[in-house]
């Protein structure tokens, strides 16, 4: 470009110097050759994670049970809010298409309007995933549960609300007769992993020991996802005596035997590096949406300031945008290999 | 310094107010098509995931979406990379080493993992 107009070239001259035979500048063709290599890293990443997909000996995390949550909302959402982040950064990469078409028309407005939106679908797309990570850290209100035989299940279903814990036997903060209505559920949870329940009754961190008052499940089902001595794999327990088993274990006083959420030691989901990869992969190209936003941001002050426009051409908003596209691309696919297979 | 010894070219670089209309147009519908393969992939996942099929159904459904992941991906790089308009030769030079090799990985890592996974599964019996 750089003052030139677009020129047609002779096939005969194309590779006789001077012009590029390719017919585009230098830097698109170095940002090709950046996403070519950073295609071959996600690449790579995705088929380790289907390597370890295909020899691993558990049952593999399914999309729809593990993601089913919605903003304000709660569960029983299979996939939706995924579908929704997805939906968003393809509209993203429309605006990006959008500003760079009025570039090339020399449209400063509608550059500028069209990379503000791009910005904003950048900004929504990050906050999503750290929604979405944050819920996979926390996991679900049941946890992944190992019942008395040895195998292991998921729980789907409404789990009732804890009302408050009534405190029977006095510890250092509560006295007999206390009643605590605060921070229910992270006390709860954090004493079924100690293995504080017995009988129904929890031992608070400070030493008192308190009933729970607890409403009924409801919708109560288990799903095995690792063989035990009777249960096998895919194996669907419902109903009272599948919630019965479930206490069983909870107010057994055994610790461990039921893991919450997600982190880099254990998962509740399925085979520990199913959360690993999640981490690693989700985590990569969050990082690279992250910086296609500030990039995005650069451009378009730039083009605020008018710089592309004294230029004569808008190639700094292509280059851009073939990156913000190829974050775009990396999407389709983790989208599919993470939550629909 | 302004070089006057390099000529740069980039296709397309300006279009009239005419040809901005149908290219708007073009992206519209492939904004459209988008969203509707995300919509039945999402749709399917909810209703036929692998929760609640298996054996040959599942098997389609699964290779279902790895093709309307790549149809959905060669929109993206064709037409919103607009490498579909590019030279043949960066066409080429772009996608055919890129495929070639992440081929031959697919199909060397996943033999393996099979491999291994069936070695695992019957170790020591």
């Amino acid at each position: 470009m750089a003052g030139h107009a677009t020129q047609q070239i002779d096939n005969t001259d194309l590779w006789g110097g001077k012009i590029s035979p390719f017919s585009t500048s230098y830097g698109k063709l170095m940002m090709w050759f950046f996403l070519v290599s950073d295609a071959l890293t996600f690449g790579g990443l995705l088929i380790a994670y289907g390597y370890t997909r295909h020899d691993a000996q558990d049952a593999w995390p399914i999309g729809e049970e593990t993601f089913n949550s919605m903003p304000f909302l709660g569960h029983g959402f299979p996939l939706l809010y995924v579908a929704l982040m997805t939906f968003i950064l393809i509209v993203s990469s429309v605006t990006m298409v959008l500003a760079v078409e009025a570039g090339h028309r020399m449209d400063k407005r509608g550059v500028v309007k069209w990379m503000i939106a791009t910005i904003i679908g950048g900004f929504f797309f990050v906050g999503s995933q750290a929604w979405e990570w944050y819920h996979f850290i926390h996991g679900s209100e049941f946890g992944k549960i190992e019942l008395a035989d040895g195998s292991q299940a998921i729980v789907k279903g409404h789990f009732g609300e804890i009302e408050n814990f009534k405190v029977t036997i006095a510890g250092k903060h509560h006295k007999k007769g206390d009643v605590i209505t605060e921070d229910l559920m992270h006390q709860y949870q954090h004493a079924v992993v100690a293995g504080d329940i017995e009988n129904g009754v929890i031992t608070l961190h400070d030493g008192s020991k308190a009933t729970i008052n607890k409403k009924a499940d409801t919708h109560f089902e288990m799903i095995i996802k690792k063989d035990g001595k009777k249960n096998k794999v895919g194996d669907k327990l419902e109903g009272d005596k599948a919630c019965k088993q479930y206490y069983e274990v909870i107010n057994s006083g055994v610790a461990n035997k039921v893991i919450y959420g997600a982190n880099l030691k254990q998962n509740e989901y399925g085979p520990q590096q199913y959360a690993q990869f999640f981490f690693f992969i989700t985590g990569f190209h969050g990082f690279h949406v992250f910086s296609g936003v500030v990039i995005n941001i650069i451009i378009c002050l730039g083009a605020v300031a008018g710089t592309y426009h004294k230029r004569g051409h808008y190639e700094m908003v292509e280059k851009t945008g073939l990156y913000w596209h190829f974050v775009d691309l990396v999407w389709v696919f983790v989208f599919t290999f993470f939550y629909l297979v | 310094m302004e070089r006057d010894d390099i000529i740069e070219y980039s296709l397309d670089a300006h279009h009239s107010e005419e040809a901005g209309k149908a290219i708007r147009k073009k992206i519209l519908n492939v904004t459209i098509l988008l969203t509707l393969i995300t919509v039945i992939e999402v749709v399917v996942g909810a209703k036929w995931g692998r929760a609640s099929t298996s054996g040959v159904t599942w098997q389609m459904i699964k290779y279902g979406y790895i093709v309307l992941t790549l149809i959905k991906a060669a929109y993206i790089v064709l037409v919103f990379m607009h490498l579909g308009d590019e030279r043949k030769s960066l066409k080429y030079v772009i996608l055919v080493p890129y495929i070639l090799f992440i081929l031959y990985l697919i199909f060397i890592a996943l033999m393996e993992a099979l491999a291994v996974g069936h070695a695992w599964s019957t170790y020591g019996s």
